[in-house]
């Protein structure tokens, strides 16, 4: 039964060794890779773009509840007429601000404007 | 196999060494290879704790009283079902199974935040592998669920028999999953704080997380009330324990947080308010395992041992000064882009709701650290009982239903005056209907009661008028059939309406508590066979002394040794209503000095409650017979004396039969409360609505519904 255990505690450790090492290993090759090719290696330094992106997609799904939600109010009787028309405006109004902000980031990055407008 | 479970325990304690500093790295030096070979450290994490687990349930099922906590808290009598939860039972069981939850929880945060956040999520799984640390070196240097003795007892000494309860098996992991994913929530939050980026992002990563450590530990707090009303012979369901206060604190300001991180999601605000939120739930939810792992206070819940009081403590410290740091450290970060456009908006609301929430928070958590606070400050230990708790948290409470029905029928940034009253007017209505009706049946004596009923009925009222005009809505919208644009209605906007089903819940919960609180007939007394009396309108008669012997005749199924109890005949009117079948279990102590019959039922005894439930009211029962009698007492002493243990059993028959043919006086409590099922129903509303509420909306339907908002923004700003 001993041995058993040895073994399978042996057993756990080689399984969380190449959990674990896999990412390691891998940037490790990628890296020779690239010095053997005479490229730069990867910096692996984190770029601002997609947290940047991410947090403009968030705000954007945000805004589109907020104006789905006033739209309900309105529709279920919480909002006059006015007052709907000057809040959905005005929430198209920030709406566009992200999505303008979104294309900016695309062309920043070079990327086919995905979120194109008109 | 303890060898296993304890190298499992080591490894875990590496890997998570390795995790914390790997991530932090990582991060630091902008190595992200390090940051993936930490985050997957967690999924090896939940690995060997799941080995870990699965040695020690083995351990349990096949009687391996080798183990200490085996032997402490498992017996060959103790029925199967209940082994398997007698791994929780303990306290190195229960510390086993928070860290495995624990890691299966961080695993799949991160699996779901693998492409996102990665520095938010480096410093969040730091912190949860710090979690899982702790809990790891706690069961390695304090309290080893793998500890053993050899040679191995014969026999363990049996599982605490007021565990042995059907909603125990699923109570402590329902519970214990809440508190766990309270705390990712908080790792995410102190990683969007040290990354400083507290943008939407994060708030949308870690919502599901959120709601889902609210729902979990709603349901443990919902069947853990439910244990103590059908198992416990006190007769309630709820009595302001500090265990049973510890898990709702998290709840309340969880609430809170899913409340008002809307606003933040929508307006921009709240930002240092819900940060503040989501660090205080995390740590209320370490708390809470405090109160229960440390023994500082009297519990039924209280697991004894204060060894893990000090290693708390600190940990807690840690929290509170760290999350103060953050918080003032970036409160630049924190600041709110908009303001409140008008005090007669959902935001106010919510922020009004918030308040109450916290506030409730606050007084509960007063009065249950009270007695710590008190025995600092005057060296005299003293507490505070329900009265006081209900003194505050009854007008709250009532302010809170309210809210939740204000809430729906105002609209977000701004409403009128006009419109509120128009939406008010069928809400208001009903209240002062039901409030005529109840007055005119004799409820106004009873003002709280009263208030409470009217809320309640207020806010049924304005959930049904707001399901009613979205589906009309959605019919004329989509030309579809009522209860297909019913269906479309809430598939299509499941947070508000999934919401409104919560509120629902509430109020039932809320109309089911005041009932049976204030309206509740409460006896106890000793009755002869024969006897009779009155509680309430109904009439109950002990009719017949009743006992039963493990294991066939066992009706409870919880192993005891010998049940004894009486059937109890309730009419109402000289109409027959229903027969009470209450007991009272005997259980083995294991104790020889007690002797050889002695120790078979000298035991804790658990009350075997008998209920009549129904929807407008429910009849509860339990017994105390008295086996000290000297009739029954001189069968245990004749036995002792002369029986070997192996024969002892045929004692405990002829106590039995001596019971049913000349039965003590016994000792009865019986209750009649109004409401008490729909206490249940509005829990399982509250789960459900939050299921409706948390549900991923399905890619495509999302898809769609994006672009197609996309396109009439756009055409519409064209035109603008």
């Amino acid at each position: 039964m001993a041995v058993l255990i040895v073994i399978a505690v042996f057993v756990l450790i080689g399984l969380i060794v190449l959990v674990v090492g896999t990412p390691l290993r891998r940037a490790a090759l990628q890296r020779a890779a690239a010095a053997a090719g005479g490229a730069a290696p990867p910096s692996g330094e984190t770029s601002e773009e997609p947290l940047r992106r991410a947090e403009l997609e968030a705000a954007r799904e945000a805004k589109y509840r907020e104006i789905r939600d006033a739209e309900m109010d309105f529709r279920t009787g919480k909002l006059s007429e006015p007052d709907y028309r000057a809040l959905d405006g005005e929430l198209r109004a920030e709406a566009l601000r992200i999505l303008d902000a979104l294309d900016e980031l695309d062309r920043a990055s070079g990327r086919e404007g995905s979120e194109q407008i008109g | 196999m303890a060898g296993l479970g304890f190298a499992c325990l080591l490894l875990a304690l590496a890997v998570c060494l390795y995790r914390i500093g790997a991530s932090l790295y990582g991060v630091r030096r902008g190595r992200p290879e390090f940051s993936e070979s930490g985050r997957r450290a967690v999924y090896a994490l939940a690995g060997v704790l799941t080995v870990a687990f699965l040695v020690l349930e083995v351990a349990f099922l096949r009687n391996d009283f080798g183990f200490n906590t085996v032997a402490d808290t498992s017996s060959r009598t103790t029925p199967t079902f209940y082994r398997a939860a007698a791994v929780w039972s303990s306290q190195e069981g229960s510390l086993l199974l928070w860290a495995w939850l624990l890691s299966l929880w961080s695993s799949l945060a991160l699996f779901l935040t693998r492409r996102r956040m990665r520095d938010v999520a480096a410093y969040a799984t730091a912190v949860l592998l710090g979690f899982a640390g702790f809990f790891v070196s706690l069961m390695i240097f304090y309290a080893n669920p793998f500890a053993t003795t050899r040679p191995a007892p014969a026999e363990g000494v049996g599982l605490d028999p007021l565990l042995r309860f059907p909603t125990m098996m699923i109570h402590p992991p329902m519970l214990y999953s809440g508190y766990t994913l309270c705390t990712i929530p908080l790792a995410f939050g102190v990683g969007a704080l040290l990354a400083r980026r507290v943008d939407a992002d994060w708030i949308k990563a870690i919502r599901r997380f959120a709601f889902a450590g609210w729902l979990f530990l709603g349901a443990g707090i919902l069947l853990g009330a439910r244990w103590s009303y059908s198992e416990l012979g006190w007769g309630g369901y709820w009595g302001w324990d500090a265990v049973e206060n510890a898990s709702l604190m998290p709840w309340l300001t969880a609430t809170a947080f899913l409340h008002s991180l809307m606003i933040q999601e929508k307006r921009g605000m709240l930002k240092v308010w819900n940060v503040s939120l989501v660090l205080a739930t995390g740590t209320l939810a370490i708390m809470g395992t405090f109160l229960v792992r440390s023994g500082v206070l009297n519990s039924i819940h209280a697991f004894g041992g204060a060894t893990l009081g000090v290693p708390f403590v600190c940990l807690i410290g840690v929290l509170i000064a760290g999350s103060i740091y953050l918080v003032v450290s970036r409160r630049e970060m924190l600041r709110s882009e908009n303001r409140l456009d008008s005090l007669l908006s959902r935001e106010s609301i919510f922020l009004a709701n918030n308040l109450v929430l916290v506030g409730l928070c606050f007084v509960i958590f007063w009065g249950t650290y009270f007695p710590l606070i008190s025995e600092a400050v005057t060296g005299q230990e003293s507490s505070v009982g329900p009265p006081w708790f209900d003194r505050y948290t009854v007008p709250l409470a009532l302010v809170l239903v309210l809210l939740s029905g204000i809430g729906p029928v105002i609209a977000w940034r701004r409403a009128t005056l006009a419109n509120a009253r128009r939406n008010f007017m069928i809400p208001v209505a009903v209240a002062l209907i039901a409030l005529g009706g109840l007055a005119a049946a004799g409820i106004a004596r009873k003002p709280l009661a009263l208030a409470m009923f009217c809320a309640g009925a207020f806010v049924l009222a304005v959930v049904a008028q707001e399901f009613v005009r979205g589906t009309r809505v959605r019919k004329a919208m989509a030309g579809e059939t009522a209860p297909r644009a019913l269906l479309s209605l809430v598939q299509r906007n499941r947070r508000r309406y999934g919401g409104y089903i919560v509120h629902v819940g509430i109020a039932v919960l809320f109309i089911g508590v005041a009932a049976s609180s204030s309206f509740q007939h409460a006896t106890e007394l000793q009755l002869r066979p024969g006897q009779s009396t009155k509680v309430g309108a109904y009439t109950l008669r002990y009719v017949r002394p009743t006992a039963s012997i493990t294991p066939k005749y066992d009706r409870a199924h919880t192993g005891s040794t010998v049940a004894l109890g009486a059937e109890v005949a309730v009419t109402k009117g000289g109409h027959r209503v229903t027969t009470l079948n209450p007991s009272e279990g005997y259980y083995s102590s294991g104790e020889a000095s007690q002797g050889t019959v002695g120790s078979l039922i000298g035991g804790q005894p658990v009350s075997h409650v008998s209920i009549d439930g129904g929807a407008t009211r429910d009849i509860w029962g339990a017994i105390q017979p008295n086996i000290e009698s000297g009739r029954l007492k001189k069968i245990v002493e004749a036995g002792n004396r002369t029986l070997s243990p192996d024969e002892a059993i045929v004692a405990i028959g002829l106590l039995a039969r001596e019971y049913l043919k000349h039965a003590p006086p016994a000792q009865f409590h019986f209750i009649v409360s109004p409401l008490v099922l729909w206490i249940w129903v509005g829990g399982l509303i509250v789960f459900l609505g939050g299921l409706v509420a948390a549900w991923p909306a399905p890619s495509l339907v999302r898809a769609k519904a994006a672009a197609r908002f996309r396109a009439r923004s756009s055409r519409e700003l064209a035109r603008a």
